[in-house]
């Protein structure tokens, strides 16, 4: 007897409601192929991702193993050498690839002349597929020997020369570097473009009370800024925990004495080097629940005053 | 002008002026070594031979340029083929984009069916979650799509489908469209025009910048992205210029792999020559009011 009920009902529909059915039919007709796309590749292995670390496939069986992933995951060694690199990394970028964006678009702001030069260039290196760009800082600047471009300047200016990637206390800094000088345009050009919309009137207001440029900047910039700032750290501190390329490129992955490896490139040595496909999903899931946590921290700690 | 920090007044009078064109200087100066001296440092470092680049002191100019390096860059790696895998598969990304993203986004803005903020927040969460994290069931999922028991891996619908998914897009796209007046789409229904009509005719016509900026967004991602496509199409023949320069920088001369580099740089650089207006503009309006 359920059959007939459709029949029944679409009698019953009077023709405004049914042209809203239609409608809506329509609407979804449009986003069908984008919430399909969604929903094969985020939404599924979003849930995917959390029932695989959760589970165990050898030679084509799977079986639910409980929490045992992530205990060999975490009874791994190099998972805490990872976290630390990455948090280090994180951090050194932070101040490196944070203060030094905001300083530049500053300055780039009083200028009234070759701005659009000055944009450009910031934003150029941004554009360099990352590959290509670690190529050049691993053969040409990071050189161990005298022959490199970072050495060749340090010997000019009578420094004493490093030996980058295969020291591994030269090794984050040097990744940071190469990172932040590929990264920073779109830091700049987002806070250039935050610096424009601040009145002039704040300025004025804050000259005629006698504050000086740091004044100014302390008072007035920072606090009209404040909401990208804040933007930006979390977003710069979310991809920077990601860190991959990197270490793969400049220090062939762990670096010396794993002075590079990451928590993103164990998840890529779990997955698709050791065979432990379970293994790299728990080790993603408690990348995301780190994140999670610090971005909620992050949100409670900036919103509070 | 609006006034900045420093008062107009104060840059043009004496000393300021002074400070102000010494600045300015050192800044231009500086920027042009930190920006462009390292790619000057890789085009013609990769003109020098193996003994000169080895050289104590290194030499600001090539002194036996040597053109053969590029040369074989282009044919030991097959660049010709890796570049056109990467226009393919970045011009595949632009079409799905365009097609997918703008029809969600015009039904998101226009149309507002049932459930359509429901979808739009679902896709809005996704923004909440690292690349990272989800690589790994992502990969599982295209070595094995679900319901259809299909493997997309060296296939280029493994780059464009999940191009798709693209929240940033959508929500740049639907709040260009948001910003359409509504009247104009009540004077079009009025006409009798369907809603595909309206959006080819009217909608899209209207919306050219914002359609470029996707477009050129879609084009870089795929140019720049190294880990997706070094899964997915691990086959010599699929493969993208980054993830073929990777492959076999390990058995090729420094030299000819930074010629490659160069090579592969070239494109996206020439882009943003021509489009930085667009781009830059499109950067800042999505990440501003966002």
């Amino acid at each position: 007897m359920t059959a007939p009920a459709p029949v029944k009902a679409e009698a019953g529909v009077s023709p405004k409601s049914r042209r809203k059915i239609r409608d809506n039919l329509t609407g979804h007709a449009f986003l069908i192929g984008a919430v399909l796309c969604f929903a094969l590749f985020m939404w599924y292995p979003m849930i995917r991702g959390l029932v695989m670390s959760f589970q165990r496939t050898r030679r084509g069986v799977t079986t639910w193993v409980g929490w045992d992933n992530y205990l060999r995951i975490i009874d791994d060694p190099s998972f805490w050498v990872a976290w630390k690199n990455t948090f280090y990394f994180t951090g050194l970028a932070l101040i490196v690839g944070f203060a030094v964006p905001f300083f530049v678009a500053i300055v780039l702001n009083e200028f009234r002349h070759a701005k659009g030069y000055l944009r450009v260039l910031v934003y150029l290196p941004v554009m360099l597929p990352p590959a290509s760009a670690l190529f050049l800082f691993k053969y040409y600047a990071y050189d161990p020997s005298e022959a490199g471009l970072f050495n060749a300047i340090l010997t000019f200016l009578h420094l004493p020369t490093s030996e980058w990637m295969q020291s591994p206390t030269m090794t984050m800094p040097a990744m940071v570097l190469a990172s932040t000088w590929m990264n920073m345009g779109g830091a700049v050009l987002i806070y250039l473009a935050s610096l424009q919309n601040i009145s002039g009137d704040l300025y004025e207001a804050a000259e005629l009370d006698g504050a000086g440029i740091w004044k100014r900047i302390w008072h007035v910039t920072i606090p009209q800024t404040r909401l990208i700032l804040a933007l930006l750290a979390m977003m710069q501190i979310v991809a920077t925990m990601q860190l991959f390329i990197e270490p793969l490129i400049l220090a062939n992955g762990a670096g010396t004495q794993d002075s590079a490896t990451s928590v993103a490139y164990l998840i890529y040595q779990h997955g698709f080097f050791q065979n432990d496909l379970n293994g790299a999903a728990a080790l993603g899931v408690i990348m995301l629940v780190v994140l999670a946590a610090f971005s909620a921290v992050y949100l409670r700690l900036s919103t509070k005053d | 002008m609006t006034r900045t920090l420093i008062s107009h007044a104060q840059l043009r009078r004496g000393r300021g002026r002074v400070i102000y064109w010494t600045l300015l200087t050192v800044v231009v100066v500086g920027f042009t070594l930190v920006f462009l001296g390292p790619l000057y440092w890789m085009v013609t470092g990769a003109l020098k031979s193996g003994q000169e680049i080895a050289q104590t002191p290194p030499t600001l100019f090539p002194q036996d340029p040597q053109p053969q390096n590029y040369v074989d860059a282009w044919t030991q790696l097959d660049l010709a083929k890796l570049l056109f895998n990467t226009f393919y598969y970045a011009a595949g990304a632009v079409l799905f984009q365009l097609v997918f993203d703008t029809a969600a986004a015009y039904a998101l803005s226009k149309l507002r069916p049932a459930f359509g903020n429901v979808i739009l927040g679902a896709m809005l969460a996704t923004l909440m979650i690292p690349a990272m994290v989800l690589i790994v069931p992502q990969y599982q999922t295209v070595i094995d799509l679900p319901v259809l028991n299909l493997s997309l891996i060296d296939s280029p619908f493994a780059i464009w489908l999940p191009m798709v998914a693209n929240a940033f897009n959508i929500f740049l796209l639907k709040r260009f469209f948001d910003s359409i007046p509504e009247e104009i789409m009540a004077a079009a229904f009025v006409d009798g025009a369907t809603p595909l009509r309206t959006l080819w005719s009217i909608i899209l016509p209207m919306s050219r910048p914002i359609l470029g900026v996707v477009s050129i967004f879609a084009v870089t991602a795929v140019w720049k992205d190294f880990l997706w496509p070094l899964l997915v199409m691990p086959h010599p023949e699929t493969r993208t210029i980054s993830v073929g320069i990777y492959a076999f920088a390990a058995g090729t001369p420094q030299n000819v792999v930074v010629a490659a580099s160069v090579i592969a740089a070239l494109p996206t650089v020439v882009i943003f020559l021509i489009f930085q207006r667009n781009i830059m503009s499109g950067l800042t309006a999505g990440s501003l009011k966002g």
